[in-house]
């Protein structure tokens, strides 16, 4: 019984430390948690330039650092989603959007992959049509009705 | 025959498709800044800390700007190009230090030649991202008006040098 009540004591000792020290760790202000979502919000809508693959969020790259610096003290300035992202096209172009803006030059990319699929699809319904024409019901003729019957009577 | 000419037909445009991509740098990416004001600042020089370097200082000049680091291997490589071409003395070439100290900057300088009129010091990358640097070196053709003609992405070979940026300088200086 006294064996179990350390347990128990020692149990809720180790609990009650990590959750201090959890706590312990960087407890953001109300202000900062809006500005660090934006950032993480953001961070993740833009690519990283050095490595082009990787949004800015994922990236380690030393621009990507400082980009995402310069995103969060633009963030804690009050500045909207979109004036940031509008300040960093202004700087390096539409590509470090990971979400291409819709216009002419960008037509192909937006519209291509429907493009493709109603092609498919046209394509399909062409070739199905074909086949079914092929494939027309006639009447056996007597001698075709005895040889089908005699293959399938050889099967069984 | 008239049976595999749509495939073929398929194929050939995929080909093309293809052939194009091959020869396309994705590292390449167009810069909004061409026919824009350069982006201004105002930054200490390389050499003399106290001193400051702005762009508007050039204006009515032709000039590019190169942004380069000691840390930068591709700089190394266009380096010698940049020499030659500071002796030419054709065009004033100023330098970016970006994200440097002063003390490497300038040991790399004095074991490679120093091919620039003057350098800023852009420590914390902030001017770069004002200009879009996103992989050193980066070069800049700036013309009278202070408007980027041109930017060149890495390193500069002797054929983009003759064969775009010295016609570009040219036709800049002759406005």
């Amino acid at each position: 019984m006294k064996l179990n009540l350390l347990v128990r004591f020692m149990v809720g000792f180790f609990l009650l430390q990590s959750v201090i020290s959890s706590a312990e760790e960087a407890r953001p202000l109300q202000a900062d948690v809006v500005v660090e979502a934006q950032v993480q919000r953001l961070s993740e809508e833009l690519r990283c330039l050095v490595c082009q693959n990787q949004t800015i969020a994922d990236s380690h790259a030393e621009l990507a650092q400082d980009l995402k610096q310069e995103i969060r003290e633009m963030a804690a300035k009050g500045m909207s989603d979109k004036a940031i992202i509008d300040y960093l096209v202004a700087r390096y172009g539409d590509f470090v959007r990971y979400r291409p803006p819709l216009k002419a030059s960008t037509l192909l990319l937006w519209l291509g992959p429907f493009a493709l699929m109603l092609a498919g699809a046209i394509g399909l319904v062409v070739m199905l049509r074909r086949r079914e024409k092929m494939v027309a019901d006639k009447p056996l003729t007597a001698v075709e009705a005895r040889k089908v019957r005699e293959l399938l009577d050889k099967d069984s | 025959m008239k049976r595999f000419l749509l495939p073929l037909i398929i194929f050939l445009v995929m080909v093309g498709f293809l052939a194009v991509g091959l020869h396309l740098d994705p590292r390449e990416v167009p810069s909004p800044l061409v026919g824009k004001p350069a982006p201004v600042f105002n930054l200490p020089l390389l050499d003399q800390p106290e001193k400051n370097f702005s762009p508007k200082e050039m204006l009515g000049q032709v000039w590019l700007l190169n942004v380069w680091a000691s840390w930068c291997g591709a700089c190394r490589e266009e380096h010698p190009l940049l020499v030659a071409l500071s002796k030419a003395k054709l065009v004033p070439l100023y330098g970016m230090d970006y994200k440097d100290t002063r003390a490497e900057a300038q040991q790399w300088l004095k074991e490679g030649g120093n091919p620039y009129i003057a350098n800023a010091m852009d420590v914390d990358g902030r001017v770069g991202i004002d200009y879009g640097v996103y992989g050193v070196p980066e070069t800049y053709v700036i013309d009278k008006f202070g408007v980027i003609a041109y930017k060149q992405i890495g390193p500069i070979t002797g054929q983009v040098l003759s064969s775009k940026i010295m016609p570009l300088v040219e036709r800049l200086q002759a406005q």
